[in-house]
């Protein structure tokens, strides 16, 4: 979402475009030193660990620049120097900030000029769009439900033309004088009888066999969770890295859930949701973010504004949504790290979802048939890329050398193997 | 005279009726309707009942399928940083248990420590460990084990709240004592800051004193060694550099002073290098087969009561200024006379051992170790054992004292007298006269049930802890998880009662880093568990390096340790007298023992050790009389019949001596001495104790005698049979049976294997030039179907049988890893074991003389993992197939339980899940199985909440109905080829070890990847052509693991004839070693008969 910003009173320069543009370019790097070095104790608009920043070059000591930089590259030297620092000190319980003796008074600048712009930012009225409108899903099922309506009607017809076809045979015959007995009327038809039965024996048979292999499988389930917690808002619209939070998967074989304290990096700053679009439950109703935000503070034993204490805090129960069987080895570390599989392989597009539901049934057929085709990073002795474990699979290198073989697959590694996941 | 190699009795003199009898897989009778006048419905398991259980179950199963359970994923809270779920922690520790130490590392998954491992970096285990410090880690999931501490109120213990009244009252306690004496009853301590804080404490209390006592003392050795060296240590014993090892009856592989410790130096002279085939000569003088009896390779039986007679005639053989006692037994003096000559050609490099607990045999054994300089160089003073201290005469006075109400309070820790000791009523109506007696044991144990107090310690793996196993060499403790009770460290209360409020944690941390110097130097020692003596360090990995791969090994010269000490000769003539007046004769002579599993039955409530076989008797689950052939002839035990060994049900004896007497069932072993009965202790526990031990077999140590110096473990006895009916053993030996394929084990004599180096090979070569006759490929040609490629890793298996000592190790490393499940002693009597991984032991002898054993051989059978293999063929739903990396897979979800694989499996080594023994089914009630196959109550224990905490949860928990069998631990192959991933780097060839492989002490087994040239197990195969050999090769199975042939060290001859039916059978003869050189051409020659 582009903003646009307002002019800037303390920029001294020509035109306007160029003034914005200019500004532009040095608060966005005001920003990234910013989130690098202040953002884990400092926000724009409200108390963290440290003060809110908001207008600070207008309070006290700080409309010097200068000691600005004195305070930035030294603090415990400075505090003694004026009351207004002195109070600060005893307001945030003598803590002191760290002193930042590697940023140049230019970077300083540049921080104090992404603040000013930020905070103007957020004074100025957010333009929303509506983007999570009620446009009514395709239905899948449309097109079957079609066709089995018109073989019905179909089927139907025969019958009607079956029975017509007798009744004028049974008038033909009286019309000329042959004897018949009775005809069976058609639903006491044994050949008819048989063949229903035959047709609902196999439909039988399709269904439960469907079932059997289906039972325990729970592809697009998507449970309502303690939290309303949005991947979409997160991982999409705020483009967090996976493995920020699933950072387990990297070298284990569960990706775990993370802990509350990780929620609690960003969430002692984020406290609000405001600016993103609006979230809904699978049946749609609306869902207050800011709410959400409330009811990890409530499991995290936070209130905002004052330090967090870790050991307050009391567990989510997350539902659990892909669920492999107890007799089913699956490492996410081999996948994710090793084999260099995106998340996305397996979950779906999960930075679109605000409610996750499950993409792959996580079927047995389904992982084989990924071991079948996935290529595995293969050692490659003439440029020695590729994973060097594969070094050992001499016979492979033969082939390829000799041209029998062009790459290396799961499945030539043994992926196809029972005890690869079952033991 | 035929060679045999046998495993029972029956297999010898009823081959035939054994044979048809072991047909069947399972010997009993099917649970169906007896065809009797009662009717169907009256029968067992009439039909409606059944057609009742499947309606039931078949609809149970559609509505269980029906509802989908919503489970939950809880995250840390605030994950700390150094845990990854899913990922395994290790923790270097200490077992230290019933003076067994041994340094480990504890794998920790999730913060529960799940399995031991040895230390590597102690460098006189290299990583080895025993089947008891396997077995720990169930100890800590233990349900018996006290959770708080309390105190006696009436016949009822009563949980004290808080520790703080618990250290108010005992202070008063303490206090109003009436000057009456403070005693502190332990088992020896080896640790540094626990014996500062004990005398920190006797310091408070004056009058007090410390009383360390042993449940099976090595008083004798300890007093001895105080009269011939000055000083009142355990030596090390140095057995990797002794040519030459006599052993009068010390286990010193199973239970004596150091068992891993032994092992693996004993191993380095037992591994042959084919180049130059030479190995240590180990005789053993003996009452009955011992595990280390088993190994020896000559063996002579005596009296129990003739052994100081045996350990003089010794003495005097070697020239000792001794009068020779007269020994009646030919075979026996012969033996003397054998070992003595060896012993002095080997001068400098020979060792012997005494297992006696008399200070006078042990003072003479001083001397002929001083003859044959032995001491400080197979016998290392310069690095004292510490590991046992206890002396009987101070345990003695103790219960005098206490009898006669001298004692005013008494703390026990770590001991169990009430159980353990000889005079066990003697200590229980003296602990009655006691006015504060209080017990820190981990358990309810016949002692602690007696105090007034219990306040349980801290299992090992929950405690800061340190031990000085040996001087100047320590071993750490730390803890691998938060206590799961309300208990604390013995230590910690000492420390409060002593008037210093530090707790034991931060008084440990302080103690050493005033010792090791800095934060940092702890720290590295808890990190590595180990901290050994700088110079003094031997290093024992070259010694075992140099075996493997060192083609010209010459006969070390003698090494000084550094560890002499001066003999002292003046106390020998008096010992000698003293032996010489101390023999009496009685008819018959009991033996208790130590066994592998129990040792002196600290264990005993854990049920691995439990069902773990005896290494000669296979026996599990309870105790047992050992008798002699000779013996049971004349209590009228018919032992060579077919049903002797077909039935469980043995014939119950009764031992009495003074009042005492036990009925046991008997066992008849050979190679015992006809007179002596030996009994293993360790069993029969009181039922608060344990589920796993109650009722199981009998107390013996009230058998022990104090001689007024010493315990002795042997009395005279009287044997009474016939009349008290029959017991069960649950045995698991004759549970499989190769239908009388006896090529299954090779071993020979070194002089043979010298002589004929291709005795072993050529059966191969045979095999070749028979069934591969176009490409000389016997693998490729000798079957119908086609080769498969194993492009990667093969994962392969060596086993040198002349490592193999038969301790069970890697049968508990096996257990732990896998969840093998526990069956309990019914099931085992019904061949339901599930062992994985079993030791099959087969007695040698000639045909005619079953008792005159030559030889034992442990074998370890596991699944062969055949390239072709007879298993996977006959699976109708491909539950089995071969991986890529030659491993036999079994898939457990898709098997169906038909059971056909186990019966093509030609080494039996599948188990079938007869009951739901872990509670995996998805119906709860399936274990409680009604109609027949009650589980015993330790099924159950195995499955509460608190012991399932040692399951490994990488290994998938089976079900009733499917098979299961050893996997090579492909969780660990997985695993170790994912971190070469993870790390980008090739995959090293001994990088992933087995359970087994990595638990053995002596490096018998060993695992890697046999397709990589540098691997250990390629090496082996390759440099032991002579000696490789697969098990029934000749039936083209393919297997992956490989055998090395058993050599002895003895001079007899053995030629080797060959059947001419064929291949299928190789014999071997033997023959009068005459003419040695004349018969080992004639050896040479193949087919001569």
């Amino acid at each position: 979402m582009i903003f646009i910003k307002p002019k800037m009173k303390k920029t001294i320069l020509a035109g306007i475009i160029s003034l914005l543009s200019f500004t532009s370019i040095f608060a966005q790097d005001g920003k990234q030193i910013f989130q690098a070095n202040c953002q884990s104790c400092h926000a724009i608009n409200k108390n963290l660990t440290g003060p809110a920043l908001q207008g600070f070059t207008e309070r006290g000591p700080w409309t010097d620049r200068a000691n600005v930089y004195k305070w930035i590259h030294n603090p415990a030297a400075f505090i003694p120097t004026t009351p207004y620092t002195k109070e600060l000190q005893a307001q945030f319980g003598g803590q002191i900030m760290p002193s930042f003796p590697q940023l140049s008074e230019k970077d300083i600048d540049a921080i104090v000029d992404y603040i000013n712009t930020a905070a103007a930012a957020a004074a100025a009225p957010v333009a929303t769009t509506d983007t999570a409108g009620g446009a009514a899903t395709e239905d899948d099922g449309t097109n079957a439900i079609t066709f089995g309506i018109i073989s019905i009607v179909l089927a139907i017809i025969a019958l009607v033309l079956m029975q017509v076809n007798s009744n004028l045979k049974k008038l033909s015959d009286d019309k000329e004088g042959i004897l018949r007995p009775d005809p069976v009327p058609f639903y006491r038809n044994k050949i008819y009888i048989s063949l229903l039965a035959l047709v609902l024996f196999v439909m039988g048979g399709y269904f439960v066999s469907k079932g059997a292999i289906n039972m325990g499988r729970q592809k697009s389930y998507a449970p309502e969770q303690p939290i309303y917690y949005s991947h979409k808002v997160h991982a999409g619209i705020n483009q967090i890295n996976c493995l920020y939070c699933h950072g387990n998967a990297w070298e284990s074989k569960h990706a775990a859930i993370p802990s509350i304290n990780v929620c609690m990096n960003c969430h002692k700053a984020i406290s609000t949701y405001e600016k993103g679009p609006k979230l809904y439950t699978e049946d749609g109703k609306e869902v207050n973010g800011t709410a959400e935000i409330e009811k990890l503070y409530k499991y995290a034993g936070y209130t905002p504004g004052q330090p967090w204490d870790p050991s307050k805090a009391t567990p989510i129960e997350w539902v659990k949504i892909h669920n492999l069987p107890d007799h089913v080895y699956f490492n996410h570390a081999q996948h994710v790290n090793a084999g260099k599989v995106a998340c996305q392989s397996c979950h779906g597009n999960i930075q679109e979802m605000d409610v996750v539901s499950q993409q792959s049934d996580l079927s047995m057929g389904w992982c084989i048939n990924c071991h079948r085709e996935t290529k595995v990073d293969f050692y490659n002795t003439a440029d020695s890329t590729g994973n060097k474990f594969y070094s050992i699979y001499e016979k492979f290198h033969n082939d390829i050398k000799t041209g029998k073989m062009d790459s290396v697959t799961v499945k030539d590694i043994g992926g196809l193997g029972c005890m690869k996941c079952h033991y | 005279m035929e060679k045999k190699y046998w495993q029972s009795f029956a297999e010898l003199t009823d081959k035939e009726g054994f044979q048809s009898k072991n047909k069947d897989e399972f010997r009993e009778e099917l649970p169906f309707g007896e065809a009797d006048d009662k009717g169907l419905l009256d029968a067992k398991a009439p039909r409606r009942d059944f057609l009742k259980y499947l309606g039931f179950s078949t609809a149970a199963a559609s509505l269980a399928a029906c509802k989908q359970p919503v489970r939950k994923a809880i995250p840390y809270v605030n994950r700390p940083e150094e845990v990854t779920p899913g990922v395994a922690k290790y923790y270097a520790t200490t077992f230290v248990t019933d003076t067994e130490v041994v340094p480990v590392v504890a794998k920790v998954r999730d913060g529960r420590p799940i399995k031991i491992e040895g230390n590597k970096l102690c460098s006189y285990t290299l990583g080895g460990t025993s089947p008891r410090a396997q077995a720990s880690v169930l100890d800590l999931y233990d349900t018996y084990r006290l959770t708080h501490p309390a105190r006696k109120a009436g016949e009822k213990f009563q949980e004290i709240p808080n520790y703080d009244q618990l250290d108010t009252q005992i202070s008063q306690d303490l206090a109003g004592l009436g000057g009456r004496s403070v005693v502190l009853l332990t088992g020896t301590i080896v640790s540094p800051s626990t014996k500062q804080i004990i005398t920190d404490f006797l310091g408070r209390y004056p009058g007090s004193r410390h009383v360390q006592y042993d449940a099976v003392s090595h008083a004798g050795m300890l007093l001895a060694n105080e009269a011939s060296f000055g000083r009142r240590v355990l030596p090390t014993y140095e057995f990797d550099r002794a040519d030459v090892i006599v052993s009068l009856g010390a286990d010193f592989l199973g239970t004596w002073v150091s068992p891993v410790e032994n092992a693996r130096k004993y191993s380095v002279g037992r591994k042959i290098n084919e180049a130059n085939p030479r190995m240590s000569k180990h005789y053993q003088f003996e009452s009955f087969m011992s595990m280390t009896g088993a190994n020896a390779d000559e063996r002579y039986v005596h009296r129990p009561s003739e052994h100081g007679a045996v350990v003089l005639a010794l003495y005097a053989a070697l020239g000792g200024a001794v009068a020779a006692p007269a020994i009646t037994d030919a075979k026996l003096k012969a033996g003397i006379a054998k070992a003595a000559a060896d012993l002095q050609k080997s001068r400098g490099r020979a060792l012997v051992v005494c297992g006696s607990n008399d200070p006078n045999v042990q003072q003479v054994v001083n001397a002929i170790n001083s003859a044959i300089g032995a001491v400080g160089t197979t016998l290392n003073f310069g690095q004292p054992n510490l590991t046992k201290q206890g002396i009987d005469k101070d345990m003695a006075d103790l219960v005098a004292q206490m009898n006669a109400g001298t004692v005013g309070a008494v703390l026990i820790f770590g001991a169990n007298p009430a159980y353990e000791y000889h005079d066990a009523q003697a200590f229980v109506n003296g602990l009655k006269k006691v006015k504060l007696s209080i017990s820190f044991n981990e358990k309810m144990d016949e002692t602690t049930e007696l105090c007034n107090y219990s306040i349980p310690a801290h299992h090992y793996l929950e405690s800061w802890g340190d031990a000085e196993p040996k001087a100047g060499y320590l071993a750490f403790l730390q803890p691998t998880i938060a206590p799961l009770f309300k208990t604390r460290p013995f230590q910690t209360s000492l420390l409060k009662w002593a008037g210093n409020n530090t707790d034991y944690d931060t008084y440990f941390r302080t103690f050493w880093q005033g010792r090791l110097g800095s934060a940092a130097a702890v720290d590295k020692a808890l990190q590595d568990g180990v901290v050994e003596g700088g110079s003094a360090a031997r290093n024992l990995a070259a010694a075992v390096g140099i075996t493997a791969t060192d083609t010209t090994a010459a006969p070390a010269a003698p090494v000084t340790t550094g560890g002499g000490a001066a003999f002292n000769s003046s106390g020998v003539a008096g010992a000698a007298a003293a032996i010489g007046a101390a023999r009496k004769a009685g008819k018959d002579e009991l033996v208790i023992y130590q066994n592998v599993a129990m040792a002196s039955g600290k264990q005993s409530g854990n049920p691995w050790l439990q069902e773990l076989p005896d290494p000669i008797t296979k026996a599990t689950w309870g105790n047992y009389a050992l008798i002699s052939t000779d013996k049971a002839k004349e209590l009228g035990i018919d032992f060579t019949s077919s049903d002797y060994e077909y039935y469980p049900d043995k014939p119950v004896i009764k031992l009495s001596v003074n009042n005492k007497e036990v009925s046991l069932p008997a066992m008849v072993i050979p190679g015992m001495h006809p007179n002596t009965i030996a009994v293993p202790v360790g069993y029969g526990r009181n039922a608060a104790f344990s589920k796993a031990a109650e009722n199981i077999g009998q107390n013996v140590y009230q058998f022990a005698r104090f001689n007024g110096t010493t315990v002795d473990y042997h009395t005279e006895i009287t044997v009474a049979g016939e009349t008290f009916g029959k017991e069960k053993i649950a045995q698991t030996q004759i549970h499989n049976s190769y239908e009388g394929r006896t090529e299954v084990v090779r071993e020979t004599t070194l002089a043979t294997f010298v002589a004929n180096p291709t005795m072993f090979s050529s059966f191969r070569k045979e095999l070749t030039e028979n069934y591969a006759k176009k490409t000389g490929d016997y693998r490729k040609e000798g079957t119908l179907y086609g080769d498969h490629v194993q492009p990667g890793p093969k994962w392969g298996m060596s086993i040198d049988l002349n490592s193999c000592i038969g301790c069970h190790a890697c049968v508990v490393a096996c257990h732990t890893e896998n969840n093998v499940p526990v069956v309990g002693k019914s099931e085992v009597l019904r061949y339901h074991d599930m062992h994985w991984l079993r030791i099959d032991r087969y007695f040698v002898s000639d045909n005619e003389n079953p008792n005159d054993v030559k030889a034992v051989v442990f074998q370890p059978m596991l699944c062969q993992h055949c390239d072709n293999a007879p298993c996977e063929n006959v699976c109708p739903v491909a539950a089995t197939v071969h991986s890529e990396e030659g491993i036999n897979q079994m898939a457990y979800n898709r098997c169906i339980g038909t059971r056909y694989c186990a019966n093509n499996c030609p080494y039996k080594v599948r188990r079938f899940n007869w009951a739901d023994y872990t509670g995996a089914d998805s119906f709860g009630d399936n274990q409680d199985q009604k109609l027949v196959g009650k589980l015993d109550p330790v099924v159950f224990e195995m499955n509460d909440e608190l012991t399932r905490m040692v399951l490994n949860p990488d290994v998938t928990v089976r079900s009733r109905g499917v098979m299961e069998k050893c996997s090579f631990c492909v969780q660990r192959t997985q695993e170790g080829k994912l971190n070469a991933k993870l790390q980008n780097r090739s995959l090293g060839g001994d990088d992933i070890q087995s359970a087994c492989a990595q638990a053995c002490p002596t490096g018998a087994i060993v695992f890697g990847n046999a397709n990589d040239e540098t691997s250990t197990v390629a090496q082996q195969r390759k440099n032991n052509p002579g000696r490789l050999f697969y098990v029934i090769e000749q039936i083209h199975t393919l297997p992956n693991v490989n055998y090395l042939a058993k050599v002895r060290n003895t001079e007899e001859l053995v030629q080797v004839v060959r059947k001419t039916e064929g291949a299928e059978h190789q014999n071997q003869k033997e023959t009068p070693g005459v003419n040695a050189n004349r018969e080992a051409e004639g050896a040479v020659a193949p087919a001569a008969h």
